[in-house]
């Protein structure tokens, strides 16, 4: 098997507070990963380093068979391939939909502004915002707005797609409508590595589930399996917390 | 629509009322106000002479033609030195974020002539310019108004580009962020991104400095360069008559009447849209 992301002992410290321990984790073609833990855990941490917004201390990051964690290769050009969606959208609020949307697709795939913008509206259509397409950012609800930010990291065709709590910050209602479109993103073949806090959601969706406390990966497997029959205490004192091990 | 209630409608009247005895109240304490300035300044014992020479129709009138031909070389100044200013501040302010060693020298560069002209008096800067380049014998011969304006770029670009940095940096780290997870470059983030929040953050700072600079072009006219000044000094030195300084200062003033009317309602609107209709 030919992993299309690979990592290997990453570890991250911020000052004296190791926040990632060492992480081997892969990740294979059209796979749909779920980083599950606890605030601080590292999982976001973990999402930054991968697309290198943050520097890792120690380990190594393979794209697609290139070492991305290499300061030879050029930065740019890997967070290019890699597209991100925050938990607070960071849409362009000077920039309409479609122009946040096409942004990248013009200025760093030299795509030509016709091109962009059909492209960009056709994904806009596709997830019922089209009629949106002018308007600026503050004139959507929450939920739209993190729609739209999932296009703008689509857009460019992205070999891997990063998901850093997307619903976290929306209102209860709206959180349906986003995990609409990543269950959509998924029938596609996108390959997803996504931190959550939705246990419902990456049960249904996800391939494998990934818990990590205190920046160590403690258990990892099939949805099914690891919320039924988790085997590590620290797994099940955390699904407990959560209420999420019934079922 | 349905009717207000009798309720509402006793609260508007009772909001109307208020409002009209407080607009006699001010129109009163205006005029008031207005007589005692007038009748002072009247009753004062030098104020028939003050008049004579400060207040004169018939020497405004001689004035205005040559006041008005030093006003265009002000106009051309100011509109010549905003451009220069604007395109400077905002690479210096560029240049300033840069992080790295290897852009050290640089922004410790930046960062001594921002507080190098910060603090140097305009005028000094104008004596320095105007008279010291030439003095070099380097550049060839220029007319005093380029210098002036050359002086007034350099001490502006001082402030207007800290106003730029502190635009940039007021932009959330996270639209930096966002725009360099698309893989857009530094230099392309700063352009596409950050850079037009911070405009528009900064917008009613840069409108205060540019009607600041509207009538400091006045000062110009140190350096000999015939500005409305200039002209109404010259129109002085014929009658020893002071009526031509205030018809220049006049000038200035409904030059920079338009940009203050401007800077207020954009930033009335900017406070407007950010109080989201709340009433206090």
């Amino acid at each position: 098997m030919s992993a299309l992301l690979s990592l290997t002992g990453i570890r991250k410290s911020f000052g004296d507070h190791e926040v990632l321990a060492g992480i081997d984790l892969e990740l294979a073609q059209h796979e749909v990963v779920a980083l599950i833990g606890a605030s601080g855990s590292g999982k976001s941490t973990l999402l930054r380093c991968v697309n290198l917004l943050e520097r890792i201390d120690d380990g190594r990051i393979v794209l697609a068979g290139e070492d991305i964690s290499d300061p030879r290769v050029d930065a740019d050009g890997v967070r290019a391939r890699i597209g991100v969606v925050f938990q607070h959208y960071n849409l362009f609020p000077h920039l309409s939909v479609i122009d946040n949307v096409t942004l990248a697709a013009r200025h760093v795939h030299r795509m030509s502004k016709a091109d962009a913008t059909a492209k960009g509206l056709a994904l806009l259509e596709r997830i019922g915002l089209g009629a949106k397409a002018r308007d600026y950012p503050d004139r959507l609800s929450g939920g739209q707005q993190q729609r739209v930010a999932i296009v703008r990291a689509l857009v460019t065709d992205p070999a891997l797609l990063l998901l850093d709590e997307i619903t976290s910050a929306l209102d209860p209602e709206l959180v349906g409508e986003v995990l609409d479109l990543v269950r959509s993103l998924k029938e596609q073949g996108t390959t997803i590595l996504m931190a959550t806090h939705e246990m419902d959601f990456a049960r249904e969706v996800a391939d494998r589930v990934v818990f990590l406390d205190a920046g160590t990966i403690v258990e990892q497997g099939a949805p099914d399996a690891f919320f039924d029959h988790p085997e590590q205490e620290r797994t099940k004192r955390f699904l407990t917390r959560l209420g999420a091990r019934r079922r | 629509m349905t009717a207000p209630s009798a309720l509402e409608l006793e609260r508007r009247a009772y909001r109307a009322r208020r409002s009209r005895r407080s607009i006699w109240v001010s129109i009163a304490s205006t005029l008031v106000f207005a007589a005692l300035i007038w009748v002072g300044v009247v009753s004062t014992p030098g104020w028939h002479s003050v008049q004579q020479s400060f207040f004169d129709p018939g020497e405004a009138w001689r004035a205005v033609p040559s006041v008005l031909a030093g006003l265009w070389l002000n106009i051309r100044v100011l509109f010549a030195s905003a451009a220069c200013v604007l395109v400077l501040s905002i690479l210096l302010a560029a240049l300033r974020t840069l992080r790295g060693a290897v852009f050290f020298p640089l922004r410790a560069a930046v960062a001594i002539y921002t507080d190098l002209f910060r603090g140097l008096p305009l005028l000094i800067v104008l004596y320095l310019v105007g008279f010291g380049i030439p003095a070099l014998g380097f550049f060839p011969r220029m007319p005093a108004g380029f210098w002036g304006t050359v002086a007034l770029v350099i001490t502006y670009t001082a402030y207007v580009s800290e106003v730029f940095r502190a635009g940039m940096e007021a932009v959330h780290p996270s639209q930096r962020l966002a725009a360099r997870s698309l893989g857009l470059r530094y230099w392309q983030s700063l352009r596409l991104v950050v850079l037009p929040q911070a405009l528009r953050k900064v917008t009613p700072a840069l409108m205060n400095d540019f009607v600041s600079l509207q009538k400091d072009v006045g000062l110009i006219s140190v350096l000999g360069a015939v500005d409305a000044v200039r002209a109404a000094q010259i129109q002085v030195s014929l009658n020893y008559n002071f009526t031509p300084y205030l018809v220049a200062g006049l000038c200035f003033v409904v030059l920079a009447v338009p940009m203050i009317r401007l800077t207020d309602w954009y930033s009335a609107r900017l406070a407007r849209r950010e109080q989201m209709g709340s009433v206090v």
